[in-house]
């Protein structure tokens, strides 16, 4: 009777489950936990939960949303880069009879863990914190069109996070790739709770990110200051605007495979099994569907940051704004054309395959065609190497190798020799290091200092930079050399004694990389104990051009004191060159929406709904189920969700700024 | 508008005098209606595994065994009813007459309701027959989709109690007005996926 | 200003057309023949040639749906200036890629693949 007791309350879950047995896992425990509980006493003693709970948790700000996505995705790049360096660690080590230093099971988890979190928890939240944070302010606006909404996406993204970490201390991940093929994800061969996290872990989080989506959308099309017409957005927003069209388009695929792959687990369906006509390459048909569009929504944003950045410092406009923004439409369209070339060696034959291979070629046009439009800018251009530049110019170097070598994997016949190679994750490291990474430091570095109104410290950034550029192609470009010697991916052991020498390189480019994010680091700590010399009271410390650079750094919460009417692209330039005067009076009353605390609630709930699920605790998923139906629908019944800010404390807020201008004024 | 403002003095003009209030809830439409394309594509999804998986029996029944064409055409003017019915709604609603409003709002979860139960009867016989969404990769597609579109409808009928809630405490105040709207989207919508259903699955499932 | 820039400042003032009784009558009944002819000839087996019935009822469907977006969605190329129609396009244009590019993928791949799948599907 206890037994039976214990196993409805437990479901699956036993001390058995505690990885006691690994001992990596459990000195990593230790460390996190240390970590922890030294995080949350020192916020306790500070006594900053009120605080963090009133500014920041329940803040409906996009700015304070979009600075938390950053950390989220900072702090997993730890996480997932912890893994890659044992991946390569174990890769250097397991030649002549040695079998390294990680099982079988535990390194199966740690390749698909470390796709995973480097994909849906540091890429996705790095970008969308970007997006979140600078659209409003790029288009003049004062927050997104649902800004309770962008708190719940949040909480949600947390919410997959805090799941597919759960499992590196409870249970167990997922040991089957990225992608969870099946027949190895369905129940006969993944009994256990590893696939559980994956599919609930991911669905938590891409509610969140499908909602961000609709809202940024929303936001881009709506809220428009008067006279930015689409033709006269900044091209990061209309990046940010084609990204957001594929969020939309594509996460409910995701959702979709992942339910029948989760009924399959749960149910007993047969979508993807061998069994009773299933077809388990209908799963890979289908989840590609969604993941070669996720691949531009990685890296869309980012060819946004990169012609911001491009046109700041080369001090021009950008060469072929027009273009530009139909290459980044072209792409939009023309990502949901491409998807079987992930598995030419399907075999659906050779109509199939060369029509897809066309078609992935056609997409490298408009990337080329961006590629000329920066070099174009910054030709003749008065350039300043400032960090965010130099990003640029590195990804531009980086960028094209990579996108070289994906055009020679889309032709179908050397695909069928590469597919699954190492030549393969040495393609896509290059474009999503190369252009996402780059891109993510190049935006961070960029807009700093409009975040926090004191700029990064150089000197460590270009540490970073070089530690990151190096280190990324001595990692990766002896991979290319493996793949091409026909060393397939996620292998754990190796025969041939002569292809160490190639992992030993790799190896080292990752203790590079690892002394890049040290820097980075330590360029975020050493810059906020100098903040005072790296103050910038302007606003506008890159001598800017869209209106982001417009407002005070940091901006108040309502953004803009008055909405600005816009004449032109480059918004920003053009009201410096025609003399624009701040406006010091007739503020009026603002109208802005309440911090509310239902999004944290609804994402703990919907955490307890993923992990009863998980370990098969009906009751607890049940009830967390039910609290969920019953908080949403709760939150409907609050009709007041916005208040004003009163004219007199927007005229202290401005009249605090015109002060600081006119010392700093003084001062020059 | 923005022409206008250049035009207007001799210094250019960058910004409104008056605060620019973005109208309470003006995205909401919009962003409904984005979230029901998205919705859309789900059900593409699982239509797109009903046209590649739909004809594999496994040796098991086939549509022509399972399908009662007569109870589906049952099943499909229960939605169309629901869907004139809610039309009503949105018609009296305009008007601002709430109780009427509150009965076709009524009328209409009554059809909603009627489809419901006649679906899980369908669905209780069909299991009772042996023919289990396990059984074969047919009908693991076959419930799933049909499954997914009744889950929408129960979904839409909570939704409905909650609006009738709300308009009977606050009237047909501008907020109400705009959720009744985008409710009236969604079931509406439901009936559009409710064709591709009775088409794909029923009809061309029985043709097959 | 651009017309669409502020289209939704309408909605505040519930200036969204809703349709009239005419309009949503001429829809239902519309829709009821629509439905009523498909379900009619397949259940009588009226033609017997089961391809063309096929790609009537597929027809009468495609009908349908627009009969429904036009009377009980009230989707027209003004409504949110033009972001509806837009977004409706394109989710269309992706729903025939992801349905007849997925059909085509797997029929090709079951062809080269699995040639004993045939023989399967004649047993009984």
């Amino acid at each position: 009777m206890p037994e039976s007791l214990t196993k409805f309350i437990f479901g699956r879950l036993t001390l058995e489950s505690l990885p006691l047995h690994e001992p990596i896992v459990v000195a990593t425990f230790v460390v996190v936990a240390l970590g922890g509980l030294a995080l949350l006493g020192a916020v306790t003693y500070f006594k900053l939960w009120g605080y963090l709970w009133r500014e920041w948790f329940t803040s409906v700000d996009h700015k304070k949303i979009g600075i938390m996505y950053m950390v989220l995705g900072l702090v997993m790049l730890l996480r997932g880069f912890s893994d890659a360096i044992m991946m390569r660690l174990q890769q250097a080590i397991a030649f002549n009879g040695s079998e390294g230093y990680l099982n079988a099971h535990h390194y199966d988890q740690i390749f698909t863990a470390h796709g995973v979190i480097m994909i849906f928890f540091v890429a996705m939240p790095f970008v969308t914190g970007l997006m979140n944070f600078v659209v409003p302010l790029q288009i003049g606006a004062r927050d997104v069109s649902f800004p309770f909404l962008n708190n719940f996406s949040f909480w949600m993204t947390v919410g997959g996070a805090i799941l597919v970490m759960a499992s590196l201390f409870v249970g167990e991940f997922a040991r089957t790739g990225w992608l969870a093929y099946p027949p190895l994800s369905g129940i006969n061969y993944s009994p256990d709770v590893g696939v559980d996290y994956y599919i609930w872990a991911l669905q938590v989080a891409g509610v969140g990110t499908t909602l961000s989506g609709i809202n940024l959308i929303c936001t881009i099309i709506k809220m428009r200051a008067p006279g930015m017409t689409m033709m006269r957005m900044p091209v990061f927003t209309w990046t940010s605007l084609c990204t957001n069209v594929l969020i939309v388009a594509s996460f409910p695929v995701l959702t979709a495979v992942l339910t029948l792959l989760a009924l399959d687990r749960y149910v007993g369906t047969n979508f993807f099994t061998n069994d009773f006509g299933g077809n388990p390459m209908m799963y890979v048909n289908l989840i590609w569907i969604w993941g070669h569009p996720e691949v531009y929504i990685l890296i869309l944003p980012l060819f946004g940051v990169f012609s911001e950045v491009t046109s700041t410092f080369s001090g021009k406009r950008l060469f072929g704004y027009t273009s530009m923004v139909y290459a980044t439409v072209v792409i939009t369209i023309l990502s949901y054309l491409v998807w079987l070339h992930h598995f030419f060696t399907m075999g659906s034959g050779a109509s199939v395959n060369s029509f897809f291979g066309i078609t992935t070629m056609i997409i490298s046009i408009p990337t080329g065609a961006k590629m000329f439009n920066w070099l174009f800018t910054m030709y003749r251009g008065r350039i300043r190497f400032e960090l965010p530049m130099m990003w640029t110019v590195a990804f531009m170097l980086t960028f094209v190798v990579g996108g070289m070598t994906g055009v020679l994997l889309a032709v179908p016949p050397a695909d069928f020799v590469l597919h699954n190679s190492l030549f393969l994750i040495a393609h896509f490291h290059n474009v999503i290091i190369g252009g996402v990474l780059f891109g993510l430091f190049a935006g961070i570095a960029y807009w700093w200092p409009k975040a926090f109104g004191f700029r990064l410290d150089p000197f460590w950034g270009k540490v970073s930079f070089w530690c990151w550029v190096l280190g990324f192609w001595f990692a990766f470009m002896p991979l290319y050399i493996l793949g091409l010697m026909g060393v397939t991916r996620r292998m754990r052991v190796f025969d041939d004694p002569s292809l160490q020498i190639w992992f030993v390189i790799a190896a080292f480019g990752a203790v590079l990389i690892a002394a890049g994010i040290a820097a980075f680091l330590v360029q975020i700590f050493v810059s906020i104990r100098k903040r005072a010399e790296l103050v910038d009271v302007t606003g506008d410390p890159w001598d800017g051009r869209t209106l982001e650079w417009s407002t005070s750094s940091p901006p108040p919460a309502y953004n803009f004191a008055f909405t600005p009417i816009i004449r032109d692209n480059d918004a920003w330039w053009d009201m410096k060159k025609a003399g624009y005067r701040r406006p010091l009076s007739g503020f009026k009353p603002i109208h802005m929406p309440k911090n509310t605390g239902t999004g944290v609630i609804l994402a703990v709930f919907s955490v307890a709904l993923g992990f009863g699920l998980i370990w098969y605790m009906w009751w607890l998923a049940a009830l967390s189920f039910v609290c969920l139906i019953a908080t949403a629908i709760g939150h409907t019944f609050n009709y007041h969700r916005d208040f004003d800010i009163p004219a007199a404390e927007v005229a202290q807020t401005e009249e605090a700024r015109t002060a600081l201008l006119a010392a700093e004024g003084a001062r020059a | 508008m923005a022409s206008t403002a250049i035009t207007a003095g001799a210094e250019p003009v960058f910004h409104l005098e008056e605060e620019h209030a973005h109208a309470e809830g003006g995205s909401t439409m919009l962003g409904f209606w984005l979230y029901l394309m998205s919705d859309c594509l789900i059900f593409a999804m699982l239509f797109a595994a009903f046209g590649v998986l739909g004809g594999n029996y496994a040796a098991g029944p086939a549509p022509k065994d399972l399908f009662d064409l007569g109870l589906v055409a049952v099943n499909t003017t229960m939605l169309l009813l629901s869907s004139i019915t809610y039309g009503f709604a949105m018609l009296t609603m305009d008007k601002g007459r709430v109780g009427a409003t509150q009965g076709w709002l009524a009328v209409t979860m009554l059809f909603g309701l009627a489809f419901l139960s006649i679906e899980l009867y369908e669905f209780a016989h069909m299991i009772h027959e042996g023919a289990t969404p396990q059984r074969s990769a047919f009908l693991s597609s076959f419930f799933t989709l049909v499954g997914t579109h009744g889950l929408h409808v129960t979904f839409g009928i909570v939704w409905m109690v909650t609006l009738m809630v709300q308009v009977a405490r606050h009237g047909l105040i501008e907020a109400n007005r705009r959720r009744l709207m985008c409710l009236s989207m969604f079931w509406h919508f439901l009936d559009v996926v409710w064709i591709g259903v009775f088409t794909f699955v029923y009809l061309m499932g029985t043709l097959r | 200003m651009s017309a669409h820039d502020h289209a939704g400042h309408d909605h505040a003032h519930g200036g969204v057309a809703h349709g009239s009784l005419k309009g949503y009558l001429v829809g239902f009944f519309l829709s009821v023949i629509l439905t009523a002819i498909p379900f009619w000839m397949v259940m009588t087996g009226a033609i017997d040639n089961k391809q063309a019935t096929a790609i009537i009822v597929m027809a009468f469907a495609a009908v349908q749906i627009v009969v429904h977006m036009i009377f009980f969605l009230h989707m027209n190329p003004a409504s949110e200036g033009g972001w509806s129609m837009l977004a409706l396009i394109f989710t269309v244009i992706l729903v025939v890629i992801v349905l007849s590019g997925s059909l085509w993928v797997m029929y090709h791949l079951n062809a080269n693949m699995m040639p004993g799948l045939h023989e399967m599907q004649q047993m009984p």
